[in-house]
């Protein structure tokens, strides 16, 4: 089996330490390209009813992180399916480094949409759903951190979060449909609502370009993280000792 | 009936043993040695289904045990470390819930017997907190007289029994091995058969090995008729 | 099957009766919480009416996850529920029967004391009504998603903080629309169906899928 070769730590790590250099590179340029795309060719206002000034250009880190930690959550759940189903030790690993970029990008939305939220709204925080919705998914990024390092063997800290991430999964839709709809009749109006469709061309470019970004930095991190994980975990056998001798 | 092909298990970060293969017969009590932490309540509790083990398989009756699930746990009886009794109940009580979930109709006098098997008549009634820790440990080890399942699985159960328990005990495991069942054991104790075999698995590098090969997980199983 | 049902749930609660504390002091953790938000936040009627509903449904959740806590933990530390991992039973049988008793004894209470607590906050009539409801088919859905918790964290330290950390966010529509039915229902009674249809509709959910979940989180707790 070809696909599985990889998902052995000891064929892994190589390949990872090669792909990473490569995810900092794509980081780099896209950031650069967005950066600039959203300083220098975007409009300085956004119309609309509500026009907002220079501050909008936030939206070029908040949408794109806050779309990252959505994504990245579903990614944790996914390897953490994968874990379960297949009990590949790697795919755990996966989940666990994936975790704290996740956190770390609801904790930049979350950051940026109280600054965003100050001078348009006039005050740091309000409760937007898809605010809260980020908050609420920021807790279940915390949750699943601290249940696995509250345990201390990791194979049961792998499992148990594993089942607590695709428990959060399942109930993610539940919990930001309710956030959003308190009243089943009608849901709650969003202080913006705006399409991809509506936006203007520069403008979502730069912010896909940011999302780019974002995401290579996510596989650079995740990777990085997920290596020291290998040889914290693995640094007893045959093949890390005999790779940390050559390194050396 | 049951067999091990190629078992592995670690704890944390230690290698407890691999390679761990053998095929036990019907009407065999398998008695496992090994020094502390040598990994014998570990491999007791990966053939209960308990743990998984890191590689290989257990194999009950040719069938995989992960498998089987449910109706393997049907024909094994599990004795760990910790009694399984609830202090608040009385004896009658907890063997009725354990037997119930073991999915035998034991009738009421069925359990009186046992209890007075075990040495415990007079004491059927009174919440097991007010038992001595011997005595607790005969309400347990009434589940072996209730039992039908053919695979006994017993972690150090001669521990805290005075020399009468300990004798009844070992009649009865004797017992089950002659009615071709099927014991796996950790103990101290020797246990004298009428009939059927013992084997004996010795887990770990004996203490008074060479230092410098600890951590590797010899194994070996003798058999012995 | 129904035999093994009862049987365990017949356990639990006789286990309960002999050891009563336990459950009395949930209620009073219950009733303690929503005694002390009149004394933080003024006595008005007025504001007491709008937080009311809100306040004894955030009680009702904390005093449901602290009970929690305890729902697999004295079986753990006895070994029992090593013999019950080990039964040729269904193990997420075993768990509803566990979280069947659990309700019934930690849930139930707080269901039947809750219209005296609303009375505190002098919510009218039909809101009390209302709130008993929600609570029936509330509560329940609780102690079933709380029990995946539960066996997620069992025999861990500090079990019980990092329980509320994994299951509070998770009880978040219970609350919503649990507390919205009673403020709804202060207003029209008819305007609440769709928030008890909702709610009936988790119960039934949760029924089905968290035995499932905590039988298979409890397996990798005894590892």
């Amino acid at each position: 089996m070809k696909l599985f070769r990889f998902s052995s730590p000891a064929t892994f790590y190589p390949l990872a330490g090669k792909l990473i250099p490569l995810f900092w590179v794509l980081t780099a340029l896209a950031l650069a390209i967005g950066f600039y795309w959203g300083f220098f060719e975007t409009p300085d206002r956004l119309g609309g009813t509500n026009p907002q000034k220079e501050y909008y250009r936030i939206i070029f880190i908040h949408v794109p992180a806050a779309w990252m930690s959505m994504w990245l959550y579903l990614m944790l759940a996914v390897w953490s399916a994968i874990g379960l189903v297949f009990n590949t030790r790697l795919s755990f690993m996966m989940a666990q480094a994936t975790a704290p970029t996740g956190a770390l990008f609801t904790f930049v939305a979350l950051y940026t949409g109280s600054f965003w939220g100050h001078p348009s709204w006039g005050t740091w925080w309000d409760w937007d759903p898809r605010l809260t919705s980020e908050l609420i998914l920021f807790f279940l990024y915390v949750g699943y951190i601290a249940l696995h390092s509250a345990i201390d063997d990791p194979r049961r800290g792998d499992k148990a979060s594993a089942l607590l991430a695709i428990v959060g999964l399942v109930m993610l839709p539940l919990i930001f449909w309710s956030i959003n709809c308190p009243d089943p009749n009608q849901c709650a109006a969003l202080h913006q609502r705006s399409g991809l469709s509506q936006m203007e061309g520069n403008i979502l470019f730069a912010m896909l370009t940011m999302t780019f970004g974002l995401w290579m930095y996510s596989f650079a991190a995740t990777l990085t993280r997920l290596r020291s994980l290998i040889l914290e975990r693995e640094g007893d056998s045959a093949w890390a000792r005999d790779l940390l001798e050559r390194e050396r | 009936m049951l067999e091990v092909a190629d078992l592995a298990c670690q704890r944390g970060d230690r290698l407890l043993f691999s390679g761990l293969s053998f095929s036990l017969e019907a009407g065999t009590l398998l008695h496992v040695r090994g020094h502390n932490g040598s990994g014998k309540t570990t491999l007791l509790r990966t053939l209960c289904g308990l743990l998984t083990p890191d590689a290989g398989d257990i194999f009950w009756n040719g069938e995989q045990v992960r498998r089987l699930g449910e109706d393997f746990h049907r024909d094994t009886l599990y004795f760990g470390h910790l009694n399984g009794i609830k202090s608040d109940l009385t004896a009658i009580e907890n063997l009725r819930v354990a037997a119930i979930l073991d999915g035998d109709q034991a009738p009421e006098a069925d359990i009186l017997d046992a209890l007075e098997e075990m040495g415990l008549a007079g004491f059927e009634d009174l919440p097991t907190k007010v038992l001595s820790q011997g005595q607790k440990k005969r309400v347990a080890l009434a589940r072996l007289l209730l039992s039908r399942a053919p695979l006994w699985i017993l972690d150090e159960p001669f521990t805290a029994l005075d020399v009468d328990a300990v004798d009844r005990l070992q009649l009865l495991i004797a017992e089950h091995v002659a009615q071709e069942g099927l014991v796996i054991l950790t103990t101290h104790q020797e246990v004298p058969l009428t009939s059927g075999q013992i084997r004996r698995l010795h887990l770990g590098v004996p203490p008074d090995a060479d230092p410098g090969s600890a951590g590797l997980a010899a194994t070996a199983v003798g058999g012995q008729p | 099957m129904w035999q093994v049902f009862r049987c365990i749930l017949g356990r639990d609660l006789r286990l309960a009766m002999r050891r009563r504390t336990e459950v009395l002091t949930t209620l009073f953790f219950f009733v303690i919480v929503i005694s002390l938000f009149p004394l933080g936040v003024g006595t008005e009627k007025q504001i007491l009416r709008i937080l009311g509903p809100g306040v004894v449904w955030v009680a009702a959740l904390l005093a449901s996850m602290l009970a929690l806590e305890r729902l697999f933990a004295a079986d753990h530390e006895d070994g029992t529920l090593e013999q019950m991992l080990m039964t040729p039973q269904p193990l997420s049988l075993v768990v509803l029967a566990k979280v069947t008793a659990h309700w019934l004894l930690t849930g139930l209470p707080l269901v039947a004391m809750a219209p005296l607590m609303g009375m505190q906050y002098h919510l009218p009539d039909t809101a009390l009504v209302a709130m008993v409801l929600a609570l029936l088919l509330g509560t329940p859905v609780l102690s079933l998603i709380g029990a995946i918790g539960a066996a997620l964290t069992l025999g861990l330290r500090g079990g019980g903080i990092l329980l509320s950390l994994l299951i509070l966010p998770l009880y978040i529509p219970v609350l919503v629309y649990g507390s919205r039915a009673v403020t709804v229902s202060a207003l029209d009674f008819a305007e609440t169906l769709p928030y008890f249809s909702l709610l009936g509709a988790f119960l039934l959910l949760a029924l089905v899928l968290s035995p499932l979940a905590a039988a298979a989180a409890l397996r990798i707790a005894s590892e």
